[in-house]
């Protein structure tokens, strides 16, 4: 079997965790991490939205070298937290489209609910929603933290 | 068949600075442009000249500012607005977005639109990668507030310098009749970025701020700019142009910082500064051959709140098609005919307007959607969709908080 386990920066721990007590043991598993090039484009390139204007480029280190030390350590401590056998892999890219590309071939991929505590179609982010609805494979959708009760399903309109 | 040539030229101006081909800089065609139209007589030279004189200062003004603000990242001013958010932030997404407001408002108002977008934007995002949350909703912060919270003073936005000139209005009155407007675009973005991210806002962050050192305070800078505001308000009372208070701003934080003199000559962009000279006499040009009676035919005249909505609703169109920068030379002669509330709608036009895309303008657009057919680099539905809930909620609320101000102030 082979598992793709989502590492994103807010809700990486639960993916990890639920990888590590419900995927077989004995899984080819990859955590991935994508990185978003198109705010790293609008932070670094928004001196091309003014007009005329032809700024020196920003001083300091790149970006995209933040981008890639804090991906590649946030993919260490996964690794760590994970406690298994595992590979690791850095995209970077259109997130919901990498990590699809990334399930090619695979069983299954893990990933968590990233958008508002509360049962609901809310409850998944724009990103997270599309790569749910695509996946090639099994998935097993996480949440973050504890799921929430029942009491946050809004009551139906004849009952309020 | 002068009016054909003028706009020729002034298209010619507008697609080289959009386009930016190599073998035709902006700044030469603008400038190759203005001398062209007087040479074949569409401008007369002593109309040119006037067109020069009238920009000068506030070109002058530009390159201080942009002095000012170099100067500021080389004192280290935006690394501890950086390290003060993330200090501030105490590892929560939803604090950073307030610190983020914080310090793109402020940025912006008293530094320029140009100082967020290209030094302050990019310490965001690093901050937010270091803090290991989602940059998104704080770098789109940026890049709306560069826009929308360039409001307030005469120095947040070139357009704020074109206008202030012409608008008659001293420093403090100006501030003055904009701080209400600005505080209302602020608070609407602040409320469509808070519900649209609520998800990612709402998480505590996976890693506490524990590398974070307390920033060091860049005092001299910050004394310096808290100095040059103070004297642009003063200026007005003892008759001294505001123009000499940024030149000596931007002296004091040359002397301290001794960058090499390449440098503070890079800084100033000299390059945009012929542009945008350039651009003025072309305008002037295509002005006075048919353009100024095209746009009076289509801007309503007086200061009664419908005249200012459709001011401010023309204003931020032409922005949205041409960019803000040519929307404001050509509007400003026709708006500033009705008086100081007239060119302030525009300027809540072209400030807030230019938020609808996120490179400024259609025509910015349909470039890169030529150049980078296949490019999927931009989430531009996002954008787009973040930009059609603030923009036109924005355009109303500050033009009637506009004309609630002209009635008080």
């Amino acid at each position: 079997m082979r598992a793709v386990v989502w590492i994103s920066e807010d809700t990486w721990e639960a993916c990890v965790d639920h990888a590590r007590s419900l995927v077989p043991g004995d899984a080819e598993v990859t955590l991935l991490h994508v990185a978003p090039t198109d705010v790293e484009d609008l932070a670094s390139h928004g001196g091309a939205r003014l007009l005329g204007r032809h700024p020196p480029p920003p001083s300091g280190p790149p970006l995209r070298a933040i981008a890639d030390e804090e991906a590649q350590a946030l993919l260490g401590e996964a690794l760590k937290r994970f406690g298994q056998s595992a590979h690791t892999v850095a995209r970077r890219g259109k997130i919901e489209r990498e990590v699809l590309d990334a399930c090619a071939g695979a069983d299954l991929l893990v990933l968590a609910r990233d958008g508002e505590p509360r049962l609901g179609p809310k409850s998944l982010g724009p990103r997270t929603r599309f790569a749910l609805d695509h996946a090639p494979c099994q998935v097993l959708l996480v949440w973050p933290e504890q799921p929430p009760g029942l009491d946050t399903i809004p009551l139906p309109p004849q009952l309020r | 068949m002068s009016e054909v040539v003028a706009l020729v030229v002034l298209a010619a101006c507008l697609a080289a600075a959009v386009a930016r081909p190599r073998w035709a800089p902006d700044w030469g065609v603008a400038a190759g442009g203005a001398v062209l139209l007087v040479v074949v007589g569409i401008l007369s030279s002593a109309d040119a000249r006037a067109a020069l004189r009238q920009l000068g200062p506030t070109v002058g003004f530009l390159a201080a500012l942009l002095v000012l603000a170099d100067g500021c990242r080389r004192a280290g001013m935006f690394d501890a607005l950086g390290a003060g958010m993330a200090l501030g932030s105490r590892g929560r997404p939803g604090r950073l977005l307030a610190m983020v407001f914080l310090a793109a408002a402020g940025t912006t108002a008293v530094l320029s639109l140009d100082a967020t977008v290209v030094l302050l934007t990019p310490i965001v995002f690093a901050t937010a990668a270091r803090l290991r949350t989602n940059a998104r909703p704080h770098v789109y912060a940026c890049s709306h507030l560069a826009n929308s919270a360039s409001l307030l003073l005469p120095v947040s936005n070139l357009t704020n310098l074109l206008a202030f000139r012409a608008s008659g209005l001293s420093f403090a009155r100006f501030g003055g009749l904009m701080a209400l407007p600005w505080l209302v675009a602020i608070g609407i973005e602040w409320v469509v970025l808070r519900r649209s991210f609520a998800g990612d806002l709402g998480r505590s962050a996976t890693r506490a701020p524990r590398a974070l050192e307390r920033p060091e305070l860049p005092t001299f800078a910050l004394a310096v700019v808290g100095l040059t505001l103070a004297g642009f308000v003063l200026s007005s009372l003892v008759g001294i142009a505001p123009v000499w208070v940024a030149a000596a701003g931007a002296v004091a934080m040359v002397v301290r910082e001794r960058p090499a003199p390449k440098d503070v000559v890079s800084a100033a962009e000299p390059a945009f500064l012929v542009f945008v000279l350039g651009l003025g006499v072309v305008v002037r040009a295509a002005s006075q051959h048919g353009l100024s009676t095209a746009v009076d035919g289509v801007l309503p005249h007086g200061t009664a709140l419908p005249a200012l909505l459709l001011v401010a609703v023309v204003s931020a169109a032409v922005a949205n098609l041409l960019n803000n920068l040519p929307a404001t030379l050509i509007i400003l002669p026709v708006a500033a005919a009705s008086g100081p509330g007239a060119v302030l709608a525009m300027l809540v036009g072209v400030n807030v307007g230019p938020n609808l895309t996120y490179v400024g303008s259609l025509a910015t657009l349909l470039w890169r959607r030529i150049v980078h057919a296949h490019d999927q680099e931009t989430d531009m539905g996002e954008f787009t969709r973040l930009g059609l809930l603030t923009v036109p909620a924005s355009l109303l609320a500050c033009t009637v908080a506009l004309w609630l101000a002209l009635q008080v102030v």
